[in-house]
């Protein structure tokens, strides 16, 4: 958090010292600022961490939206043909997120994949109930969730 | 080149609209219909907002654009999980063609427990408690 921060304080001052209030420039800032705390990462305690987080955060966001568009092509798909092959159900997804932030956020990234939804989460907060809309291999669908939570747990532990 | 990608926005984004509405239709459940509407046409406001910054490229423009797609994203996914949520523990049937509910059997409908199924392990350690009594 200290590290977005000063990553932030830099770029405005980059835009402040070079006098071009665009959103270019304040983007040319945060990439310099971001390169000024790789270089000083290992003086600086309180910046551990932080420069390894950011690839980290952006890949996420890489792979979030190539399994947004590809779930969305699937649904478009069932919508658009006369015969129904979907075969919708609710399943139990034990989770690895324990804290309620952790678990909000694994539950709004299930949901905003098409062809799945999160419903309800369990009184002792150890399952997710999903309904899918595609249960012809339920496997693999646990597979694919399971990766998008690891992944989105990276970004905090 | 712009152009091509501007309108290739506009028109994915618009179809995924067209999609949405087709699918609140079509789908033969409360659930499926969730799932239909509210990511097509998520998906739909995030390229049309793209495609809104790609054309005027104003700093004020792009900030509100981008404004506009964090706030879809962060509250689109909520309003489908409460429907749903609200929508299934009412009680509104599932599609005939549903082939699995492991929802319903840890449902209680007088307590409104929602039991993980996972409870054996944790009821080894566990201590009584007030309703044990009776």
């Amino acid at each position: 958090m200290t590290g977005a921060i000063w990553n932030l304080l830099l770029a405005l001052a980059w835009v402040v010292l070079s006098g071009n209030f665009s959103g270019l420039n304040l983007v040319m800032g945060l990439v310099l600022g971001y390169i000024t705390m790789v270089l000083i990462e290992h003086q600086v305690e309180s910046l551990a961490g932080y420069p390894a987080r950011v690839p980290r955060i952006l890949r996420f966001i890489g792979f979030f939206i190539s399994e947004l568009v590809l779930a969305n092509l699937k649904v478009a798909y069932d919508i658009l043909t006369p015969p129904w092959h979907m075969k919708p159900g609710v399943i139990a997804l034990p989770l690895e997120a324990r804290t309620e932030l952790e678990i909000t956020l694994v539950a709004n990234l299930i949901s905003l994949t098409p062809g799945t939804l999160s419903l309800d989460v369990s009184d002792d907060r150890k399952v997710l109930y999903i309904h899918a809309m595609f249960l012809d291999d339920e496997e693999e669908l646990r597979r694919n969730l399971k990766e998008m939570e690891c992944r989105a747990l990276e970004l905090f532990r | 080149m712009i152009e091509f990608v501007k309108g290739a926005f506009m028109l994915t984004g618009a179809s995924l609209m067209l999609l949405a509405s087709l699918g609140l239709l079509r789908m033969p459940d409360l659930l499926t219909r969730m799932h239909a509407t509210t990511k097509a046409s998520a998906l739909g406001v995030i390229l049309i907002m793209l495609a809104v910054a790609l054309h005027f490229g104003e700093v004020a423009v792009v900030a509100r654009a981008v404004a506009i797609i964090i706030f879809v994203v962060m509250t689109a996914p909520i309003a489908a999980h409460v429907i749903g949520r609200a929508g299934y523990f009412v009680g509104s049937k599932l599609w005939s063609g549903t082939v699995k509910d492991e929802l319903k059997p840890n449902y209680d409908p007088f307590t409104h427990e929602l039991k993980s199924g996972m409870e054996a392990q944790a009821n080894v350690e566990r201590r009584p408690q007030q309703h044990d009594l009776d």
